[in-house]
Parts: C-alpha cells; structure tokens; sequence
C-alpha cells in the first residue's frame, strides 16, 4: 500500500499521521481525568500503527509510470474486506441485543455491555461500518469506471479509509466506555464529528477532482446518486451535531438546539441520514451493479432524472413525521407528512427502473444468486418506501409509533435493501477486483442468499406482528371506558416476536458468515495483482459511459 | 426540462450546486421558523432549571442508553393521556441539550414518572428490575450504586449549558460541586444551598437510601423523580399555559 505511494506522497502521509499522533496524545493528556483520555490514546495508538506503516516502506522503490494507465482499486479492495469485518461484528451485537429483549441476563454485570450501550454500537457497526465502508469501496470503483479515469493520486482515498474507521472505531469503543450524544444515528460526540467533517471533506475532494479528468462527457447516474450522499450527509451531519465541549478535556458536550427545535432538526437529520446515507448512497450502487451483472441498459434514462431528483428533494421535508403528535407545531407535521406520501413516487420510479431493467434477463435473475440479490433488493426498496410512506400518515403513524413495527419497517430497509444490494454488488465486485472468473463458490452465494431472505421474511414479519398488537393493546379500552391492557401486559405479548425476531436476525448473521468466508476463499485463490487496464475496454460494460437518452 | 438535465449532467460543479439547493430548501422552511415564531413554546415563568446533580443523572440516563427503549413524549392521544397524564409541552424540554423526547417505547413513557414511585421502589427497580416487575426485559443497573459521582468539573458542565442558552447564574456554577452534595445529603451544610438557588420545592434527601456518598444511583433517581415537575405549564388550565 504504501510501496504505491510516491515520495511525496509519502512525506505527506508521514505528517498527516505525526499530526494525528500530536492530536490523539494531546487529547489523552487533557482528558486524562475523563472517558476522553481513553479515546484519545486510541487515535495515538491507531497513528501509530500507521507511521510505523508509513516508515517501514519509506524507502521501498517509487511506483512506476505505468500505473497511470490502470484504475486505482487497491482502496476499494480494502474497502470491501473491511465492510464485510464490521457487517459480523455488526450482527453479532445486532442479534445479542435482541437475545437480550428475550432474556434481560444474558450479559455482564458491568457498564460496557449493557443493553443501552451496546444498542448503539450495534447501528453504527452496521450503517455507518458495514453500509459506509461499502459506499466508499464501490463509489471510487465505479466513479473510476463510468469516468474513465483513475482516481487523482493514491493518498487520498486511503486518508479517506483510514479516517472514517478511525471514526466508526472512536464511536463504538465510546458508546462501550459511555461516550454518546444520544442523538439517534448521531451519538459519536464532537471530537469524532470533527473527524467525520475532515474525511467528507477529502472523500469529497476525491469525487470532484476525478470527474474533473473524465474522458466520459456525462456524469453517469450513479455518480449523481454518490454524490448527492457525499454532499447531504455533510450538510446534515454539521448542523445537527453543532453541539458545545464542557472543555477540551472533556468527552461530553451539549448540543446547541433544545426540546422542540432540537427534535426536528435530529429527525430531520434522522430521516436524510436514511435518506442519503442508506438510499442515494445505495441506489448509486444500484445503478451501476444492477445493469452491470444483467448486461442490460437502464430501463429508462428519464425516470432515473425524475426520480433523482424527487429524491433529493422531497426527502429533506419528511423529518418531521417522526414527530406526528407531538410538542412539534402541528403544520411542520403536516407538511412533513404530505411530503412523506409524495416520497412515494419517486422512490418507486427507482424502484421500477431497477426491476424493468431485468426484462430480457429475468433466466439470469433465477440462474444467478448475485444477480438475485439485486433484485430483491429492489423489491425491498420499493416494499419498504410504501410502508414508509403509509407510516408517515398521521393517523398510521398513532398506532405505529413508539411499536415495534418501526423496527421491522427499518430492518426491512437495512437487511432487504441496504443489505441486499450491498452484498449482491461485492459479489459482483470481488471477482472483477482480484481478477478471478468467479466467486470462490456459487453454491455458497445462493446458501447466503436463502439464509438472508429467510432472516429478513421471519424478522419483518416478528416485527409487523409485535409492533401492531402492542399499538393495538396500548390503545385498547374495556367496556367500562378505562384502558383494557398495563404496559406490562403488551411485553408479555412480545416475547414469542421477540424470540422470532432474534432467531430472524440469527439466520442473517449466519449468511454474512457464510458470504465472508466465501469471499476469503475467492481472494486467497486468487492470481496475483495486477491493475485493470485503463486502456482495456473489456472490463467496461457497453451500457456504462454516461447513460444516454432512451430514444 | 430533460434537454436541460442532459446539458447540467456535464457539469460537475453545476450539478454540485444544483444538489445542495434543491436539498436545503426542506430543512430551511420546516426548521428555521422553528426559531423565530413565538407560538412554538410555551411562556412557563415557573420552569426551574436542572440542578448539578439532576443534569449528572440526566448525563446517566443518555451514556446507559434509557431513551432507546423509554419515551419523554406523551402524545395527543386520548389513550396516551389517560396511562402517561397530560400530553407533554414544547416547554417541559426548553432547557434539554439535547431533548430526549425518544422514538420507541419497549418500556413505558418516563415524561411524568417524577414522584409517582418512591424513591426505594427506582433503586430497588434500578439495582434488579426483576425484583419488582416479575415480567420486565429491563437489564440491570446495580453498577450505579457501586460507582461515586465525580463532581469536581459540574460548574463546567453548568457553564457550557449557558453557553447554549440556559439560564444558569454564575452562583449556580461556582457552587455546582456542592449543589450537588448537599441534594443528596439533607443534613449537611451544602443542602440548604440547594434550595435557596433552584427553589423550595426541589427535592432534597439521600435518594439512594445513604447520605454519606454520593453515588451514580443518588443522580439517576433524582433526576427520575424531577421529570414532568420542572414546570406547572401542564396542570394548569390550557390558556394559563401561555398559548
């Protein structure tokens, strides 16, 4: 890795690390007396590991001019490893917590492995370590591709990949020592947030200056899709982490916004970080992977427009049906409830584009677990966006909120789409990136795919079980007027769904297994590395330069 | 409009701009308004803020992760009031950074719990939830009771809270270690301190059941036991609430 990196480059990853190691000790020295110190000797530790890289091929020979001829996909190929690394990691706390909602004593009597601290780790392992290392991987894959040309230098996206799980890294170990915010699928407190800015910023840098050398004249829809992640996920993650330090050598601050104010601008975050991290970032994927593997061309150019940009910009108004009901003043849960049901179409035109795009490969789609996974990913895509619309609805949403069957609606996102379409694009990838024919075993793919669905269906379905008959209980009263159920009587209902749903969340766990091992073998039968070609256009599929106009 | 899209699509920066307008415009019409429009909270002249040691048990609660499983948001709801109380009030979280209004309840709402148990049945319900609920799912906290509160950096903690626009004095801050003392300790010299700065009413006893240490368990109930009685805004009648 850094035998590829010239001098310069060199001299630059040296400082930036010496900068980094300047900063993880001077915060270990400030917040010796907090939870800070620990994290700070973690940053140390981790520029360490990377000076002590850095130096031990310092002096290694340059690389040669011949690289500028091939695609840069050595960060790509670490992108994946370390994806599928936080996806095991990521479920296994995943389907302990909800061991945990079955039988409260199955952990430890200490702090770090609690419930509500490993809770979080679970969600940031999995969207933010799974879903972000795999958006990184693929996104320098395929702007390289549908450019056609290779990323701008070689210390960049490294930086990119080093900071951001240097980031994961820092959130996780802190929800265990008890570091969070407390802001759903915000809680990395201010030091890491600065972290995250940086390496969006650079992540950022990389996509423009390698568009601005495409030898392609359009931007190809994928990249709009990546892009419109990049830049709204920074948008969104600055202003809702705006928060004050109770002093440099402390972990905690507090945020700037309170109650009311502060609650529609977490959902509005919350609801775009679904938006743009887990839709646009994965419909990128979607739009290059998809057509790829089915050697067909996008079903339709125009609807990929219209539904682009719906996406963008309805999303951002639909926060605030988190918040039906509530203290929120009745007109902003309006207007984000009407905007939640207009989402539907634009999320549908993807969702359509996506599956039309099959027609004349659908014998693929049944040969090709790959391929299937794709497709049902599309499915979920467009399952999960309807019942995400019709929850949005203000009277839907008085049953289903606070339930469980928001749990099931997010999980069929996470595990049918996100999910999805993240592993069938890495089995697609995996070959093509280590140069061999084919993933180590097929048969083993279509093992993950079964054991995948099969989680998903009986967890969705736990799910939709449990979260309708708790709004139902909480709601119902008797014939003299008075609530019929306790709260404590709608929990005993749960527990056959919550036992489902962790034997669901089992099965899934045992695929992603399944699917690393097969990647493992894939790669350790693999040739040894050489680049893809630039100038070969055999590993260009036909329909990729900038999508044209259907007619 | 497709002609036009196939010329933006050539341009990277364009299509840059083009995304962070078209995003932005959401956000700016339901949030900023939020800011300025009076209406949105509640005028509460009663709203006391948190003492040291009611915002340390508040730190407690969001480090162990309670808003994952437990709401502070009653709703409109005719059911929702009858098992919770009133509906909660945009001004009963004016001074929370951040609200912890929550999004699932696999426990019960907490916005009114302050005062409803004693202060015997939360620890012996914090230290082993089962004991007292045969049928909860609610893990285990008995580490709190082990685990002394530091409160040598409290007056920092209140400061960077005024940094964001609640209203503490500097008295509050420079007597914030000893606030938080004496809250837990009814006999000791620092009590009295206590309810002269945040008012008569605020609760002040050993709420773990030991006045001579301070621990974790002492900040969780009392913050517990203050939650929905920051303010009377919610049992007045609805046009004393300031609408």
């Amino acid at each position: 890795m850094i035998g590829q990196f010239t001098i310069g480059e060199r001299r630059l990853a040296l400082i930036t690390l010496l900068v980094l190691a300047a900063f993880g000790l001077a915060m270990t020295i400030a917040g010796r007396d907090d939870l800070l110190g620990g994290q700070g000797a973690l940053i140390f530790a981790a520029a360490l590991a990377g000076l002590f890289a850095v130096i031990s091929a310092y002096y290694a020979p340059e690389p040669s001019e011949e690289r500028f001829a091939q695609y840069y996909d050595d960060p790509t190929k670490v992108g994946i490893i370390v994806a599928m690394i936080w996806v095991v990691f990521g479920m296994f706390v995943g389907d302990w917590v909800a061991w945990l909602l079955v039988n409260p004593d199955l952990t430890f009597d200490a702090g770090w492995s609690s419930f509500g601290r490993i809770r979080p780790v679970h969600t940031t392992s999995v969207i933010f370590g799974f879903g972000g290392n795999a958006l990184i991987a693929t996104s320098l894959y395929v702007l390289q591709r549908t450019s056609r040309a290779r990323l701008p230098d070689q210390f960049t996206p490294w930086f990119v990949l080093f900071g951001y799980n240097l980031f994961c890294l820092l959130a996780v170990t802190g929800y265990m020592a008890g570091i969070t915010q407390s802001k759903e699928y915000a809680e990395p407190e201010w030091y890491a947030d600065i972290l995250l800015v940086i390496v969006w910023v650079v992540y950022f840098a990389i996509y423009l200056r390698t568009l601005m050398r495409r030898k392609e004249p359009h931007i190809y829809v994928a990249n709009w899709y990546y892009m419109a992640f990049i830049l709204v996920v920074a948008i969104l993650h600055i202003v809702n982490n705006i928060a004050v330090p109770v002093s440099l050598g402390h972990a905690k601050s507090y945020s700037a916004f309170s109650g009311v104010q502060d609650a529609m601008t977490q959902w509005w975050y919350g609801h775009n970080a679904v938006a743009f991290f887990l839709t646009s970032g994965f419909l990128g994927m979607m739009y290059y992977y998809l057509p790829k593997r089915a050697n067909r061309p996008i079903f339709s150019y125009r609807l990929s427009i219209i539904s682009f940009w719906g996406i963008t910009f309805f999303y951002m108004w639909a926060g605030s049906h988190h918040l039906h009901y509530t203290a929120l003043p009745h007109w902003v849960q309006t207007l984000g409830m009407t905007f939640s049901v207009m989402l539907l179409v634009p999320s549908w035109a993807s969702a359509t584009n996506a599956l039309l795009t099959l027609n004349g490969a659908w014998d693929k789609v049944r040969d090709d677990a790959t391929l299937r996974f794709m497709m049902v990913a599309a499915v979920f895509y467009g399952l999960s966006t309807f019942e995400g619309s019709f929850m949005a609805i203000r009277s839907v949403n008085s049953l289903s909120h606070y339930t469980d069957w928001t749990v099931g609606h997010v999980h069929a996102g996470a595990l049918g789409w996100v999910a999805m379409i993240t592993f069938g694009a890495i089995y697609a990838s995996v070959p093509w990136l280590w140069k061999c024919e084919r993933m180590y075993s097929a048969r083993l793919v279509e093992a993950h795919f079964w054991l995948a669905l099969g989680g998903t269906v009986i967890y969705v379905f736990a799910m939709w079980n449990s979260g309708i008959i708790q709004g139902l209980m909480w709601r119902t009263y008797n014939e003299s007027g008075t609530l019929a159920y306790s709260f404590v009587d709608s929990l005993v209902a749960m527990r056959p769904y919550y036992i489902a749903r962790a034997i669901g969340g089992l099965l899934f766990l045992i695929g992603a297994v399944v699917g690393s091992y097969n990647i493992w073998m894939t790669i350790r039968m693999a040739p040894r590395p050489s680049g893809a070609s630039l100038a070969r256009p055999d590993s260009q599929p036909a329909d990729v330069p900038a999508l044209q106009p259907a007619e | 409009m497709f002609g036009f899209h196939y010329r933006l699509e050539r341009k990277a920066v364009g299509l840059v701009l083009a995304i962070i307008v078209v995003a932005s415009i959401g956000g700016l019409v339901e949030i900023a308004p939020l800011f300025t429009i009076h209406q949105t909270v509640e005028d509460a002249p009663d709203m006391r803020v948190y003492t040291p040691l009611e915002l340390t048990g508040r730190n407690i609660y969001i480090r162990e992760g309670c808003y994952a499983c437990h709401s502070q948001m009653i709703r409109t709801l005719r059911d929702e009031v009858e098992r919770y109380g009133h509906y909660s009030l945009a001004v009963e979280s004016k001074y929370d950074h951040p609200m912890l209004w929550g999004s699932k309840r696999t426990g019960p709402d907490l916005a009114r719990i302050g005062d409803k148990y004693s202060d015997e049945w939360h620890v012996a319900h914090l230290n082993n939830p089962r004991a007292v609920v045969p049928e909860s799912i609610m893990p285990a906290y008995a580490w709190l009771s082990r685990t002394a509160v530091r409160t040598a950096d409290l007056g920092a903690h209140l400061a960077a809270l005024r940094a964001v626009g609640v209203p503490y004095t500097d008295e509050m801050i420079a007597n914030a270690p000893a606030d938080a003392y004496g809250q837990a300790a009814p006999d000791s010299p620092q009590a009295e301190g206590v309810t002269k700065r945040y008012g008569q009413a605020t609760n002040v006893r050993a709420f773990d059941g030991a006045a001579e240490t301070l621990t974790e368990m002492d900040a969780l109930v009392a913050y517990l036991q203050i939650l929905g009685r920051l303010t009377d805004a919610a049992s007045k009648p609805v046009a004393a609430a300031g609408r």
